[in-house]
C-alpha cells in the first residue's frame, strides 16, 4: 500500500515550508477528488473554505470517519494502521484553510479504535506535531475526536455537522455549503479519512506524482474495500480507472455474476460490464466492491439493502421515509410471486421519484441498486412474476 | 431550571449526581449533549425519562430535544440493556457469509429474539447495520468490541463462557 510507504511528517514539513495558498494550489494541481464517494475536488473545497468569510476567524477541519456505507472498511483499516498519516493530513488541511481546530467524527461502531487514536493524538502533541506551535512553525492546531452514536446518515456532511452540534443527524438544506457555513456556522471542510491520508502523501511526493496516476479526470490511487463472494476479501489499492474485472480477479472472485460497486448507495454492475472502469467518470465509488457469486438471488441482495435504507432513513423527507418502505414491500411481494408487471413499473417510477425528490444523498441513492438490478436482470426479475400477472 | 418533584429528586439522587458530574466534565453546551448521553448509557445501561429531563434542564434545552436525539441514534436508547450487549451485523457482506446461522444460534442459546433482553438481565440481542467488518464476515459487536469470522459453535461457547463468568462470581 502506497500510503504505508510515505515517510512520517514529510508532507507536513513540506506544507509548512509553503504558504497556505501554496498548499491549496498543490492539492488542486494533484487533481484529487474526495475519496468518500461524492468526488468533489479536494483542492477546490479547501480553497472555498480558505476564502470564505469567517467573522471571528474561526474555521474547522472535520475528518469524516463515519464509515457506514455497506461493504466499506478501508477507513477502519487506515485508522487502525496509519492514524498518524490521517492526522497529519488534517493538520495540513488546517494550515491550508487557516483553521486551528480539527475534529475527527469517529463512527460509534468503531469505538474500539478510540483509545489508540487518542494515544496517537497524545504522542503527536508530545512530539510538537499538534498544539500551539506545530513543528516549530508558529501555526497552532489541535484535534479532538467526537464519537458517533450509530446513524448511517451522519456520513452525509451536513448531518454529521448537526450531530456534532448535539442534534439529530438530519441533513441540512444546501446551500449554504459547509465550506461557507458549517460547524457552528463557521467555514468547515469535511473530508473523508482516506482523502486526508492522500493529502499528506501529495504534499510529501508532489502533485505531479499523484496527477500522473489514474486517468485525466480521476487522478491518483484509490483504496477499495472488496468483500462478498471472493477468496481474499480485503483492502486493495489500484489506480483509478482500473477495470472492475481486475479488482475482482485480484481478490479471487471467480465466475462472479455481478458486483455491487459503491455499496448500498452504489449500483449493481452485471458481469458483462466488468470491463467498465472504477473512476469518477465511469463507475464512481467511495471504495466498496461487493462481489456477487453466480448462485446468488439478486433480489435477496436488493431486499437486504432496501431494508438497510428503510432502517437508516432519518425520516425527515417523505420520498425517502416512505419510499424505502414501499420499495422493500415491493421486493418482498416480488419474491413471494405476488407482484404484477404494472406494480413493478410503479416501483421503478417510485425509485426515479426518490432520486429526484429526496433531500439528501441517502434518499437519492437508496433506489440505485434495485433499479440497476431491474434494468440489468430484467428477465430474471420478470421470472418472479406469475404468468397471469404479466 | 425545572425543579423536579421532591420525591422524584430523592428517588433519583444518584442519577442526578452522575449527570452533574458529566456536565462538569463535558460542559453545558449543546455539543456536549451526545457525549453526556453516551456516557450515561454506558454507566447506567439506560436513559430514563428522568435522566432526559435532568439533562435538558442542565443544558437549558427542551426535554423533547433530548428525547429526539436519544431515539434517533442506534446506540442511544430509552430501554434498559442487559450486562452484555450483542449487535449482530445483518448487512449484505455478513448476510452473504452465514449471518443467518449465527442469528439462529444466538436466539437458540439465549432463548430470546432480536431486540430483547434475557429475563436474568445478562444479555441483550440487537441487530446492527454494516459495522465495517465486511472483510471478515460474519461479524458482531460484543459490548462494542468487534468479533470477526464468527461460527455458530463460537457463539455457543461465547454465551456459555459469559454465563459461567457470572455464576463464578456468585460462587466466589
Amino acid at each position: 500500500m502506497t500510503l504505508a510507504t510515505i515517510e512520517a511528517e514529510q508532507g507536513l514539513r513540506a506544507a509548512l515550508a509553503l504558504d497556505p495558498a501554496g498548499v491549496v494550489a498543490t492539492i488542486r494541481e494533484s487533481g484529487m477528488k474526495g475519496r468518500g464517494g461524492a468526488g468533489f475536488p479536494t483542492g477546490l473545497k479547501w480553497q472555498l473554505a480558505a476564502e470564505a468569510v469567517a467573522p471571528d476567524g474561526v474555521r474547522y477541519v472535520v475528518c469524516n470517519a463515519d464509515e457506514g456505507e455497506p461493504g466499506t472498511f478501508k477507513d477502519r483499516v487506515l485508522l487502525a494502521e496509519l492514524p498518524d498519516l490521517v492526522f497529519e493530513g488534517m493538520t495540513i488541511g488546517g494550515y491550508a484553510i487557516g483553521s486551528h481546530e480539527g475534529i475527527c467524527y469517529l463512527r460509534g461502531e468503531y469505538v474500539y479504535l478510540l483509545a489508540d487514536l487518542e494515544a496517537c493524538l497524545e504522542r503527536r502533541r508530545a512530539a510538537g506535531l499538534l498544539g500551539p506551535d506545530v513543528a516549530g512553525s508558529g501555526f497552532a492546531f489541535d484535534i479532538t475526536i467526537h464519537l458517533g452514536s450509530g446513524a448511517y446518515v451522519c456520513g452525509e456532511e451536513t448531518a454529521l455537522i448537526e450531530s456534532l452540534e448535539g442534534r439529530r443527524g438530519e441533513p441540512r438544506n444546501r446551500p449554504p455549503f459547509p465550506v461557507v457555513s458549517g460547524f457552528r456556522g463557521a467555514p468547515t471542510v469535511v473530508n473523508n479519512v482516506e482523502t486526508f491520508a492522500w493529502a499528506a502523501a501529495i504534499l510529501a511526493r508532489g502533485a505531479d506524482w499523484f496527477a500522473h496516476i489514474g486517468t485525466d479526470r480521476s487522478t491518483g490511487p484509490k483504496l477499495l474495500s472488496v468483500s462478498g463472494d471472493v477468496q481474499r476479501p480485503g483492502v486493495y489499492e489500484f489506480p483509478l480507472g482500473v477495470s472492475i474485472a481486475e479488482v475482482i480477479e485480484a481478490a479471487g472472485g471467480h465466475d462472479a455474476k455481478a458486483a455491487i460497486v459503491g455499496g448500498a448507495a452504489g449500483t449493481c454492475v452485471p458481469a458483462r460490464d466488468f470491463g467498465r472502469a472504477i473512476s469518477y467518470e465511469d463507475v464512481s465509488t467511495g471504495g466498496a466492491v461487493i462481489v456477487v457469486g453466480p448462485w446468488r438471488d439478486l433480489l435477496e441482495v436488493a431486499e437486504n439493502l432496501q431494508w438497510f435504507f428503510a432502517n437508516e432513513s432519518c425520516g425527515q423527507c417523505t420520498p425517502c421515509r416512505v419510499g424505502n418502505v414501499k420499495l422493500l414491500e415491493g421486493i418482498r411481494a416480488l419474491r413471494r410471486g405476488e407482484l404484477t408487471v404494472q406494480q413493478l413499473e410503479d416501483m421503478v417510477s417510485l425509485g426515479q421519484t426518490m432520486r429526484i425528490a429526496s433531500k439528501c444523498g441517502l434518499g437519492q441513492a437508496a433506489p440505485n441498486v434495485l433499479l440497476s438490478i431491474i434494468e440489468n436482470y430484467r428477465s430474471e426479475v420478470l421470472g418472479h412474476i406469475p404468468v397471469g400477472a404479466r | 431550571m425545572i425543579t423536579l418533584p421532591a420525591e422524584v429528586e430523592a428517588a433519583n439522587a444518584g442519577l442526578i449526581e452522575a449527570i452533574d458530574d458529566l456536565v462538569a466534565e463535558y460542559g453545558d453546551d449543546r455539543s456536549a449533549l451526545i457525549p453526556i448521553l453516551q456516557a450515561l448509557r454506558q454507566q447506567r445501561r439506560q436513559i430514563s425519562d428522568v435522566a432526559m429531563q435532568v439533562v435538558a434542564d442542565r443544558l437549558g434545552i427542551p426535554p423533547v430535544d433530548v428525547q429526539g436525539v436519544v431515539t434517533f441514534y442506534h446506540f442511544l436508547d430509552t430501554t434498559p440493556t442487559g450486562t452484555h450487549v450483542i449487535h449482530l451485523c445483518r448487512t449484505i457482506s455478513c448476510a452473504m457469509a452465514g449471518m443467518g446461522a449465527i442469528a439462529a444460534r444466538l436466539e437458540h442459546e439465549l432463548g430470546i429474539s432480536f431486540g430483547e433482553t434475557t429475563p436474568d438481565g445478562l444479555f441483550t440481542l440487537s441487530w446492527a447495520n454494516c459495522i465495517g467488518m465486511c472483510d471478515a464476515p460474519p461479524a458482531l459487536l460484543l459490548n462494542r468490541q468487534a468479533l470477526a469470522r464468527v461460527t455458530p459453535d463460537q457463539v455457543s461457547e461465547l454465551v456459555l463462557g459469559l454465563r459461567a463468568e457470572v455464576s463464578g462470581m456468585i460462587g466466589a
